[in-house]
């Protein structure tokens, strides 16, 4: 039983309680819809054990003679550690002028690695060994002067997929098509030839 | 239309009561008329349909056997390809499809370019279009990277990691995309999903869309001019013909000759010269072991060409971006008159001379190195690459108001 069926009057809509009842639903529903897909685009992120196998890594510094590079694995990239001898450091500084970024105003580094030598200890360099232009691994061309590089060369780097050069802080040179610095990862040292990394130097505890 | 489904008996008219077969055959193809001055450029929208659905069918039996993962892929294809019957053929079908799905996609665009395709009322069927094309790159990428070869695995690397130079969210996305600190198999079952599921039904929609878009607006033709404006008596288009029997039988004889050189790469030549499968992609994925020169597969290299042509990789990255999408515009960038190139003045014809030559540079300067004069080459044609779609605007204006037939060009055979 209604009242207006009685009297035959057609009923007054309420056009703002319609608009209203339209908005909160749509509103709810669209909320709804949001919260929904939080799961499904959270389930791409790294899994547990994904995360578990980029812990930090240690490296034992002992087993690297000066002047050698060894090659490590850190979060399915590459990481170079290279003990660079004195003259190996005194290449590092004749070359400003050529250098892209010397600074490594542009580059991707930790703040205590944002110095001369690129590196918490200036004996040990330690790099992601990507190449900034496209992701190819570097080669060491570690012998000065090597000529099948380029005239005067110090010592360094060198990509093979399209010839960015590098020095022996990573610094890239110009005329190469990678525009930065190679990447540093976060590395500290707990003990005296212990390199971890993936732990920052600041922050020894907690992992980055 | 209704003539059509009155006046049977039996079980025809039984089902038709029920699914409408008989409407949807009149609307789709004897009922649907197209201009009968169709040229040979007009194979290539029912050749593409034709090589979705071989993908589809033979996509379906590379999945039987195939196993997505890290340690797993590789092996399953070589297994594939060795020991079960028949795979040797079925599985390249699939691999050398993919080449010819961009070749038919690319002169069906170059159509639509040629013959104003995509200008009012067809913008929205040519933006579907572009749709397609994009899950047709995304489909493709994911493919190449699934068998996980050293080109896969050093290819995938370098396009994830254009991900990374996106201002702010870079770098968190680039990990979100792989679902690990690199490509692994977090990343692999992803796109084997995406793949095998998800994209194939968003293109199979996109498709249907295009199709119903263009049954809405009908299709243009190398003249350019509309076969609605002239009816006949009888309400249908002068210069029209239904697309069944004509068109089915005519497209009858661009299947054959498609089908005949897809026989002969599949059969003497499916690497087609490291074009179609790249030698690295012979040897499993190595993270440590970069190929000595990292090449995407062809139908993407103009572009890899333009990422490679900018000394600063984000700005790379942004053109790389923008030279895919400008195609978007073109029905607005286009202010001609007149659809056709035929009925366009000799700047027009020029202009759309040079973007052609200059897509297939770019295509080969994206296969060679990235050094030396070639860096020179492709940074010339990037800039000639954009001045097509910055030029367009005038030139289409001051250049494509000549004066066009009432009727369509039609020989008689």
């Amino acid at each position: 039983m209604n009242d207006y069926a009685a009297d035959d009057a057609v009923p007054e809509v309420d056009e703002s309680r319609r608009k209203f009842l339209i908005a909160a639903t749509a509103g709810t529903g669209a909320v709804g819809a949001v919260l929904t897909a939080v799961p499904f685009v959270a389930s791409w992120n790294p899994s547990e054990s994904a995360r578990a196998a980029g812990l930090p890594t240690e490296i034992d510094l002992s087993r690297i003679d000066p002047g050698q590079m060894a090659t490590f694995f850190w979060r399915k990239q590459q990481i170079y550690v290279v003990k660079r001898t004195p003259e190996m450091l005194a290449t590092l500084s004749n070359h400003d002028g050529e250098l892209k970024d010397k600074d490594s105003e542009k580059s991707d580094q930790p703040a205590y690695t944002k110095n001369a030598q690129r590196s918490l200890r200036p004996d040990v360099l330690v790099l992601i060994g990507t190449c900034t232009h496209l992701g190819c691994l570097p080669k060491t061309r570690f012998t000065p002067n090597d000529a099948s590089v380029m005239p005067n060369w110090p010592g360094g780097f060198f990509c093979p997929c399209h010839g960015s050069k590098f020095d022996l802080a990573g610094r890239v040179f110009e005329g190469s098509p990678a525009s930065v610095n190679l990447k540093i990862p976060p590395y500290s040292f707990p003990a005296d030839n212990k390199l971890v990394i993936g732990v920052d130097a600041a922050a020894e505890k907690g992992a980055a | 239309m209704s003539a059509v489904i009155e006046g049977k008996g039996g079980f025809r008219a039984w089902l038709n009561k029920r699914l409408p077969v008989d409407q949807f055959i009149a609307d789709q193809l004897t009922g649907y008329y197209a201009p009968k001055n169709f040229n040979i450029w007009y194979f290539f929208g029912s050749l593409a349909l034709l090589v979705f659905v071989m993908q589809i069918v033979t996509g379906i039996f590379v999945t039987m056997h195939f196993k997505p993962g890290e340690t797993t892929a590789w092996n399953s294809v070589q297994y594939m390809v060795r020991e079960v019957p028949y795979m040797w053929l079925i599985q390249p079908m699939h691999a050398v499809g993919a080449s010819f799905f961009f070749i038919v996609v690319y002169l069906h665009m170059a159509r639509a370019l040629m013959y104003g395709s995509y200008k009012a009322p067809r913008e929205l069927l040519w933006v579907i279009g572009m749709l397609i094309y994009l899950a047709l790159m995304a489909e493709a990428f994911m493919g190449y990277v699934l068998p996980n070869g050293n080109m896969s695995y050093w290819g995938a690397q370098v396009i994830i990691n254009l991900f990374g130079t996106i201002p702010g969210i870079g770098p968190g996305l680039v990990e979100w995309i792989r679902g690990d600190y690199g490509i692994g198999d977090a990343t692999l079952t992803r796109f084997f999903s995406l793949h095998v599921v998800a994209l194939p039904f968003i293109i199979a929609l996109l498709v249907a869309l295009h199709l119903v878009a263009l049954r809405q607006v009908g299709s243009s033709n190398p003249d350019g001019i509309e076969i609605k404006a002239k009816l006949g008596p009888d309400g249908k288009p002068l210069d029209g013909i239904p697309f069944h029997p004509y068109y089915t039988l005519k497209d009858i004889v661009g299947v054959g000759l498609f089908l005949t050189l897809f026989a002969i790469v599949v059969f003497f030549m499916p690497t087609f010269f490291g074009l179609f499968m790249e030698a690295p992609n012979f040897e499993p994925a190595n993270p440590v072991s970069t190929p000595e020169h990292i090449a995407p597969v062809w139908y993407f290299t103009p572009y890899y060409a333009i990422l490679r042509a900018v000394p600063d990789q984000k700005m790379g990255a942004l053109l790389m971006a923008i030279s895919v999408a400008a195609f978007l515009f073109l029905p607005w960038l286009d202010r001609a008159q007149n659809k056709s190139i035929r009925y366009r003045g000799l700047v027009s014809k020029l202009l759309l001379g040079m973007f052609f030559i200059t897509f297939l540079v770019l295509m080969w300067l994206g296969l060679k190195p990235a050094e030396g004069l070639y860096v020179m080459l492709a940074r010339i044609f990037t800039a000639l690459y954009f001045a097509f779609f910055i030029l367009l605007p005038f030139v289409s204006k001051a250049d494509g108001n000549g004066p066009v037939p009432e009727r369509v060009t039609y020989h008689a055979h």
